[in-house]
């Protein structure tokens, strides 16, 4: 269980102390499948990176399975089982996509396995296993890559910071799928999307909806998702397509 | 014809020159503190040492196919200052690979130095594939410094592949690549570098591509850590109907610091040449992606490394 207790975290602009998560406290139980989400801005992925670590909170606690992690690096916290996948894939020069998998496994794990990962993700696992993570891939490549990677850490806690963002709406439906299937297979951890896509939406246990850095609702699918319809927190593909 | 035999550390330097865990198979030439220690001819390779200065000439019959040629050289004295001048002759359409390297055990307060002078004359349609490593190792107080000198001639239709890579122990290194490519002749080069300490790496090409469709590419990564220096210079001139590319891609950490200097030279209205250069710390979201994953910064930023100079 990942809890958050008083969480605020600010930043200095020209002299001004700028609040972009504001005292904000919430619980993700087991196992559960939880959507954040709400309207640009309004702190979704500060969010997201206050729990892996990335960024430290200015004031509050963060608590895993009630241990204290607040002061814990992203290291310790990647360790005791926090799982991140971020907006905008990491690349690099000369890392492969097997390297990126063993390193996520901890453990010299075998091209065959290796290979099941990316099969997950809906990519032909002998085409990409020795490439390299870098700009030869697509933006859906490397986004798929990077779920790969998420998902053979085997987390409690797994975060997705805007899986859907920066892809093509080709690769955005089979995201869509990837979602749908972890949705049905992954029953033993937790996981944490933000997103703003209403089919991701409608397969959460819980949806968290952020704005102006303070939870402004929580609830089940029937109890929050039709007042969100047709805002800029749940867009339909289509519509996606129209904003862009 | 000496026998090989060479101690442990001489055995451990060969092998991280050369990946060599024991004599290999084809023509070689060892050489170990100044001394030949062992040499290899075979039916369609050569190995003569020259009358008039210190050195080899290395002579691949055309059409030889499959073949490689290893020519490791160790230092394990202290005060050892050489020049060897190496020369390779390869004859019309062969294919051949060629290991030379050069390691240096320096555990004494004395000045170990090699300087190797390579030269190969590709005829037309040979291929070669060169691969030289330089590894330094010892607590002395003496430098260990490598001076590599390397020329390539080739001629139409013939190509070269060059990789080359220094990543341990050298003190001080001046390495210079000259070579002319010819009509259709394609030269590619791989350097990989890692300086640390207060070591100096200078880095200079010239590469001139003479001839119609000649092709030159010379890609340079290196990572200068501690307080080390590195300067590569690498230009190319084109003198015809031809297609150059330079990149110098680089690391710093710590307070290394690099100098890089592509130059390009058009001399010919149809010459396309091309040059890229970066140089830059680690991109903190790469260590924040690996921590992600579990690694600690220190792990990480080894990974991003290894990977960066693989």
């Amino acid at each position: 269980m990942l809890e958050l207790r008083n969480v605020s975290y600010g930043v200095a602009e020209e002299g001004q102390n700028i609040e972009i998560i504001r005292d904000l406290s919430l619980i993700i139980e087991d196992k559960k499948f939880v959507v954040i989400t709400g309207p640009n801005g309004g702190g979704k992925s500060t969010l997201a990176r206050l729990i892996a670590g990335v960024i430290k909170p200015t004031s509050g606690q963060i608590l895993l399975d009630g241990e204290d992690i607040t002061e814990k690096s992203i290291t310790e916290r990647a360790r005791l089982g926090i799982g991140f996948a971020f907006q905008q894939p990491v690349k690099f020069k000369g890392i492969r996509v097997i390297d990126l998998l063993r390193i996520a496994a901890g453990k010299q794990i075998s091209v065959s396995q290796a290979c099941n990962y990316l099969s997950e993700v809906g990519l032909c696992a002998r085409d990409y296993i020795e490439r390299e993570v870098n700009s030869s891939l697509s933006g859906g490549e490397l986004k798929r890559i990077e779920i790969a990677t998420v998902m053979a850490r085997k987390t409690k806690l797994t975060v997705f910071d805007e899986p859907e963002a920066g892809i093509d709406l080709w690769s955005f439906q089979n995201l869509i799928r990837i979602f749908e299937k972890m949705r049905e297979e992954h029953k033993d951890s937790s996981i944490v999307i933000i997103s703003h896509q209403e089919r991701i939406l409608n397969i959460a246990d819980e949806i968290i909806v952020i704005a102006d850095g303070k939870i402004s609702r929580t609830g089940s699918v029937q109890e929050v998702l039709p007042a969100l319809l047709g805002t800029e927190a749940a867009v339909d593909a289509c519509a996606r397509l129209t904003m862009e | 014809m000496p026998k090989v035999q060479l101690d442990e550390i001489q055995r451990r330097l060969i092998r991280e020159i050369a990946d060599l865990h024991d004599i290999p198979v084809g023509a070689y030439n060892f050489r170990a503190n100044s001394k030949l220690a062992g040499r290899n001819t075979t039916a369609n390779i050569d190995i003569t040492s020259k009358e008039d200065k210190s050195g080899i000439d290395i002579r691949v019959k055309p059409g030889t196919k499959n073949e490689s040629v290893h020519i490791p050289v160790v230092i394990s004295d202290t005060g050892i200052n050489e020049t060897v001048y190496n020369d390779f002759y390869i004859g019309e359409n062969a294919d051949v690979l060629i290991v030379a390297g050069c390691g240096i055990d320096n555990c004494g307060s004395q000045n170990s130095e090699h300087d190797g002078v390579h030269r190969f004359f590709l005829e037309k349609g040979a291929h070669v594939r060169y691969v030289e490593k330089h590894y330094g190792s010892g607590d002395g107080t003496g430098q260990r410094i490598l001076n590599p000198v390397t020329e390539a001639y080739l001629e139409e239709g013939a190509s070269m592949e060059m990789e080359m890579e220094q990543i341990k122990g050298v003190d001080s290194t001046v390495r210079s690549t000259i070579a002319k490519v010819g009509k259709d002749a394609k030269l590619v080069v791989k350097e990989r570098l890692m300086t640390h300490g207060n070591q100096t790496a200078i880095s200079t090409y010239q590469i001139d591509l003479d001839e119609e469709g000649a092709n030159g590419d010379v890609v340079s990564r290196s990572v200068a850590r501690d307080n080390s220096y590195q300067k590569f210079d690498a230009k190319i001139t084109g003198n015809a109907p031809c297609h150059g590319h330079t990149e110098c891609d680089s690391i710093i950490m710590d307070n290394g610091r690099i100098l890089a200097v592509p130059g390009l030279e058009a001399n010919d209205i149809d010459a396309e040449l091309f040059h890229e250069a970066a140089i830059g710390k680690i991109a903190g979201d790469q260590l924040i992606k690996l921590m992600t994953l579990g690694l600690s910064e220190a792990e990480a930023e080894e990974q991003i490394i290894n990977g960066f100079l693989r």
